[in-house]
């Protein structure tokens, strides 16, 4: 395959709901995005900005008022068959994915996606562990049922019952909501570790900056249901301002790094994560140790 | 997708309408809907049609709203429109084709039975359209008071109602939700036997039960912590009164019902 192709691409996307009625509401707008395999790539905007409608689009849930979204350079839309495809290579992941769990095990939850792409067999079992295997779900808890688990077990089977379809593309809405500091960071870790294993392209819609901040490689900021920002963590963050203006935030340490260079000290302007701002005071200190 | 639907969902508004007592609305109901049954030719089914026009046009309840929710009856109401036509005997016969009799009888009778459904179903929605459901179990439960003297737990059934009634677009939302996430997982609903397709909803159902009972559970907890206990020694805010709109209303509704038995004993 040509490497310059993007895996996925939105070209002049644009969604309406309930066109032509008085509920007529424009939820995105000429959105031209196009992601590459081996990216981390964080979503990020507030409530109302057109994430969740545009993340529908990318796997052809929802079809496009104008506009196209290309797979590999196709348009998921040119055929029923290839739509169908595409949501086996774009898997999706929904908000609280552990309200759709309904099979008796875990082992037959993880292997719905497969199956319905027509998966059978040895190979069917492999990817069910394999993908269990990713989110750190034990062999012995595959026979349980997943109403048995307790809230983030749940939700590790719901995500490895999309990661079963082997995506290319893995697209997950705020996977972490709602889970302990324990749970988050696990599920975080499972998604780069996928990622890597596969090199795929990920995309995870979040509200936490910190966690962009900390695992993606690229952020998207939504308003107002168009793309205001494109860049690494460290060119977005530089824009507090401006986020701050969205409603959104910038990484507490960034905050804490904006004001001692305000108060005079010259430290850099692109620290986003703990780790590289530990590394900054310690050269800091070193620097001016005399 | 299911969130189109339009069967019973209340248009709010400050017309003559939505101001009367919802119980002088379920009366009035009751009223027309006896006055229908006892329509039997074309001028009292005239009056009867007049009426509920007047309503509709005195609760500026668009003429499209109603034509819209008419629609997923449409097949029950041509199967009616059928059958009374071919099996109806009497009168003159009209078209003789092969096995196919049809006689004047069976075309008054099917005009009339089509015309019933249309005249009973648009003036229940007359009521849906104009009355909040949540003033409608109010009604109800003031309705059904006297019950309570056999016992029959009326307060009980009216939160009942008004519960189920305000979770259907929770639900319905629900559904779309689960629909969409078991379709990105690869589902697919719309090809195969009707076996597969039967098959193809356990998906759907089985997580949209289980969040139903969770709700359904937080729900009660949560009225619990409200120390809800029933009906008992409950007083209410805002109190239904009968007010002069609501006599007059209920004028209207008797002069109606008059209309349709003085022209029915005059057999016109």
């Amino acid at each position: 395959m040509d490497p310059t192709i993007p895996i996925l691409e939105t070209k002049d996307l644009t969604h309406v709901y309930s066109a032509g009625t008085p509920f007529e509401h424009v939820a995105i707008e000429h959105i031209d995005l196009s992601f590459r395999l081996g990216e981390l790539v964080g979503l990020i905007g507030h409530t109302g900005s057109g994430k969740s409608t545009l993340i529908q689009h990318l796997n052809g849930l929802l079809k496009p008022s104008s506009g196209k979204v290309l797979f590999r350079g196709e348009d998921i839309w040119k055929d029923k068959k290839f739509t169908h495809a595409v949501r086996g290579k774009v898997g999706l992941v929904f908000q609280y994915p552990e309200y759709q769990l309904f099979e008796e095990t875990c082992w037959k939850d993880i292997a719905f996606g497969p199956k319905n792409q027509g998966v059978s067999g040895d190979e069917l079992d492999a990817r069910v562990r394999r993908a269990a295997g990713f989110v750190g779900i034990d062999s012995e808890l595959l026979e349980k049922s997943p109403f048995d688990l307790s809230g983030g077990q749940k939700r590790r089977v719901a995500i490895a019952g999309v990661i079963a379809m082997e995506p290319d593309v893995l697209i997950l809405d705020e996977p972490t909501a709602g889970l302990d500091a324990a749970g988050r960071d696990a599920i975080l870790q499972n998604i780069q570790a996928y990622q890597q294993a596969q090199n795929a392209c990920v995309i995870m819609v979040s509200h936490s900056m910190e966690e962009v901040a900390s695992l993606c490689s690229r952020l998207v900021v939504m308003n107002h249901g168009a793309v205001s920002m494109d860049g690494t963590p460290a060119e977005v963050f530089t824009h507090a301002e401006e986020l701050t203006q969205m409603g959104l935030s910038v990484p507490q340490v960034t905050t804490v790094f904006r004001l001692l260079r305000e108060r005079g000290l010259d430290l850099p302007a692109d620290v986003y994560t703990v780790k590289y701002a530990v590394r900054c005071l310690a050269a800091w200190k070193e620097a001016h140790q005399c | 997708m299911l969130k189109d639907i339009t069967l019973g969902q209340y248009f709010p508004g400050k017309t003559v309408v939505h101001r009367l007592d919802p119980r002088t609305k379920i009366l009035l109901l009751i009223v027309y809907i006896v006055a229908v049954f006892l329509a039997q030719s074309f001028l009292s089914a005239g009056l009867v049609l007049a009426f509920l026009i007047a309503v509709t046009l005195l609760g500026r309840i668009p003429f499209k709203s109603m034509t819209r929710g008419l629609k997923p009856m449409l097949i029950f109401i041509v199967f009616t429109a059928v059958l009374n036509l071919f099996y109806t005997e009497g009168g003159t016969l009209l078209v003789e084709w092969k096995f196919i009799h049809i006689y004047s009888e069976g075309l008054r009778k099917s005009f009339f039975m089509v015309l019933r459904i249309l005249l009973l179903v648009c003036g229940a929605f007359l009521l849906t359209y104009t009355t909040s459901p949540i003033a409608l179990t109010d009604a109800i439960e003031r309705l059904l008071n006297p019950l309570k003297k056999l016992h029959v737990p009326v307060h009980e059934f009216a939160m009942m109602m008004s519960i189920a009634l305000r979770f259907i677009p929770t639900l319905i939302e629900e559904t779309d939700k689960i629909i969409s996430a078991q379709k990105a997982r690869g589902a697919d609903f719309e090809t195969g036997s009707l076996i597969r397709r039967a098959k193809a909803l356990i998906p759907i159902l089985v997580p949209l039960f289980v969040s139903a009972f969770r709700r359904a559970d937080e729900l009660a907890t949560a009225m619990e912590c409200r120390c809800y206990h029933g009906g008992e020694g409950r007083t209410r805010m805002k109190v239904l009164r009968f007010a002069r709109l609501d006599y007059a209303a209920f004028a209207a509704g008797a002069l109606l019902l008059a209309g349709v038995i003085i022209l029915r004993h005059f057999g016109l």
